[in-house]
């Protein structure tokens, strides 16, 4: 049997907000991922190290707060100190078009704004993992 | 039902028979069935026959039992409500700004919008603050933060909301300074906290200490406010958060009413009676999309809990029965697809908060699915407030949509949907024990979830969303804070730490922390830290340190 697609699902930095964080894990579980949510206020360090223990193929960042800038990047990085710098890193949430071409270059695969259809990161994730 | 319902409703059903049935067989109906936004079934027609109100009863007058009409005798005739725009980014310095402004332009009133670190309890300088430092607020890290950013206003004139709610305490021991050092005694005081812990444990996440302590740290608020700063509206409990989660209209309403019988309760088990604190206690709504369900939500509301304060409490004062409230509009509906369509959204809501007559309103801006708004688009937010107040014709008269009968329908069908919820909650051991056991949250994660799926379905149109879609060109023009902002607010706590008197701060939170552990009142430790100048990290961290930290649960 095929592995199923594991995506750790998380809320870096101390962004409340969590119903599109939810809403996405849920429809990546409906779609047939297996999904950890990492719950609210995690570190960059917490979120890779959650990766680390539960091998996922994919880290989906939620961030409305706009501390884009600081804390997605960083998360790149805590996952590249832990070997982890193969895993599929997308974004979502209230980010401006302006910052988007900063955070993939700084390795962040796709960001998806508001209005985004949940069907399109879940397509877009298993055309990734596919072409790896 | 009176004979002339019975009347009405046979006349209804040959009209169907004779008319409509007709008319469907050549021209069906753009759906099966119609709903409200949050789901609540819509018929084609509302007659006497289809809602039953007694008068007298169910609706009464304004400022009145059961206060469905309003809870001032002249309402908007009197008073427009208070126009107040939520704002706070950067540094003290950038806000008191844009207050400024804010009030040159006829805002009313303050409502101050703090960054995450402050309404988690961290200062600036803390590493858990990097990059959130000025970003959905402003960066208050102690007293001398606070002396800013009212600088130059006078505190005996504004009434100032502060959305801040795990140290609440601590941010109004600052105001109740700052207005000391203006000459202006805590008894004329006039604002809010919002100060309701247990909506962040459910729906917006700046939750700090476990709900044990938490409620103490509330009532004791209320206590200290009935003496010493009585014109103060010591907690809004808040629906805004849960509808922005994804809850319904009625949700909102038995969710947030189920947390205001929470805190009556505590605060009676506090030992305080419910009429010395209960005409302080105040609400925050949502204004959502579907205009006539907003309105009868906002009359559902008040008829509910002034009939739970008046049977299940047993309040007197009629202050005690009357549910005013703030109302925001809908960030969640706002989109970043063409989003100057946001300011018809926003204008229909707000149109809503003020025919469901609301004390007081925030309009968003246009380009909040985006970034922090700019001056340009507040400005808009504002005027629209200003266009509604004095070109609408709304102000004019009182609940203008009363006797409309598909608006007292749902008015009627959202208090019993609100009703059973609160029901279901005091069956599981009330607010604090549902919301342990994750109840309200999976509510309202799956009206969350069905919601988004009926869009991506296509079964809820959003216009330039799933529908009326064009190619935009990004926008231009959004507000960023820079980020040098964190590193001026470690410089201000340091020179702050330098002048301050060391032996002093130590012996406040010494006391502090004698007082945690203890039973005594709060907030007068907390006033004696926040004058010493301690900041708001180390106040919080005593309390971290004898009360423990929250821990939610990661369900989805």
């Amino acid at each position: 049997m095929e592995r199923k697609i594991r995506v750790l699902v998380a809320k870096p930095g101390l962004d409340g907000h969590d119903r599109g964080a939810k809403v996405v894990a849920r429809a990546f579980r409906d779609a047939g991922f297996e999904v950890i949510y990492t719950g609210l206020r995690q570190t960059p360090e917490q979120i890779a190290e959650a990766a680390l223990q539960e091998d996922v193929d994919v880290v989906a960042l939620s961030i409305l707060s706009g501390a884009h800038n600081t804390l997605l990047p960083r998360t790149v990085e805590a996952l590249k100190e832990r070997g982890m710098g193969d895993v599929l890193v997308v974004g979502g949430g209230v980010i401006p078009a302006e910052d988007i071409p900063g955070l993939k270059a700084a390795g962040i695969a796709e960001i998806f704004t508001p209005g985004t259809p949940t069907s399109q990161a879940v397509e877009f994730i298993k055309s990734h993992l596919q072409i790896q | 039902m009176s004979e002339q319902q019975d009347k009405i409703a046979q006349e209804k059903a040959r009209w169907h028979e004779s008319r409509v049935a007709k008319t469907l067989a050549r021209f069906p109906e753009r759906s099966e069935q119609f709903t409200t936004n949050s789901g609540i079934p819509v018929d084609r027609l509302y007659t006497p026959a289809d809602v039953q109100v007694d008068y007298l009863n169910d609706l009464g007058f304004p400022g009145e039992f059961p206060f469905t009409r309003g809870v001032q005798p002249t309402m908007y005739r009197g008073r427009l409500w208070t126009m107040r725009q939520y704002a706070g980014f950067g540094t003290a310095e950038d806000t008191n700004q844009r207050y400024k402004y804010l009030l040159a332009n006829g805002q009313s009133g303050l409502s101050v919008a703090f960054d995450l670190p402050t309404q988690i309890g961290y200062d600036s300088d803390s590493p858990l603050a990097e990059g959130e430092v000025g970003k959905v607020g402003v960066a208050i890290d102690s007293l001398a933060d606070m002396e800013v950013l009212f600088d130059g206003i006078p505190l005996d004139k504004v009434s100032t909301s502060m959305t801040i709610n795990a140290p609440a305490a601590v941010l109004l021991a600052m105001y109740i300074a700052v207005a000391e050092k203006q000459g202006v005694s805590s008894k004329e005081l006039k604002g809010t906290i919002q100060n309701d812990i247990l909506k962040e444990y459910v729906a917006r996440g700046t939750y700090i200490f476990p709900p044990a302590p938490s409620m103490r740290l509330i009532t004791d608020i209320f206590a200290f406010c009935e003496e010493h700063v009585p014109k103060w509206n010591t907690i809004s409990i808040s629906g805004y958060h849960i509808r922005e989660a994804g809850s319904t209209a009625a949700q909102e309403v038995g969710f947030t009413l189920a947390d205001g019988i929470a805190y009556v309760e505590a605060a009676i088990k506090a030992g305080l009676k419910v009429d010395e604190f209960a005409p302080r206690l105040s609400f925050f709504f949502n204004a959502h999309n579907d205009f006539f369900e907003e309105v009868a939500k906002f009359r559902a509301a008040r008829r509910l809990w002034a009939k739970i304060m008046k049977e299940r409490f047993g309040a007197k004062d009629p202050k005690s029965l009357a549910l005013r409230f703030h109302t925001q509009t809908g960030g969640s509906t706002l989109t970043a697809q063409q989003p100057m369509n946001n300011v018809v959204r926003v204008a229909l809501q707000a149109f809503a908060a003020v025919c469901g007559g609301t004390q007081s309103l925030h309009t968003n801006s246009m380009d909040e699915a985006l970034a922090l708004p700019s001056e340009e688009s507040v400005t808009v937010a504002l005027r629209t407030q200003q266009i509604i107040a004095y070109e609408s014709g709304a102000a004019e008269t009182i609940d203008p949509l009363a006797g409309s009968y598909y608006v007292e329908h749902l008015t009627n069908e959202i208090e019993k949907q609100a009703k059973a919820y609160i029901d279901k909650i005091d069956s599981m051991g009330g607010a604090v024990k549902a919301i342990e056991a994750g109840y309200m949250q999976r509510e309202i994660q799956e009206a969350a979830y069905r919601y988004q799926q009926q869009v991506e379905r296509g079964e809820r149109i959003v216009v330039g969303v799933n529908k009326f879609t064009q190619e935009e060109e990004p926008p231009k023009n959004l507000l960023k804070v820079d980020p040098a902002v964190r590193i001026a607010q470690i410089e201000k706590i340091k020179a702050v730490k330098a002048r301050r008197n060391q032996d002093e701060v130590a012996a406040r939170l010494a006391e502090l922390r004698t007082a945690a552990q203890g039973t005594a009142n709060l907030m007068p430790p907390i006033l004696a830290a926040v004058k010493s100048y301690a900041t708001l990290q180390e106040i919080c961290d005593v309390l971290r340190d004898v009360f423990g930290e929250y821990q939610a649960s990661e369900e989805f």
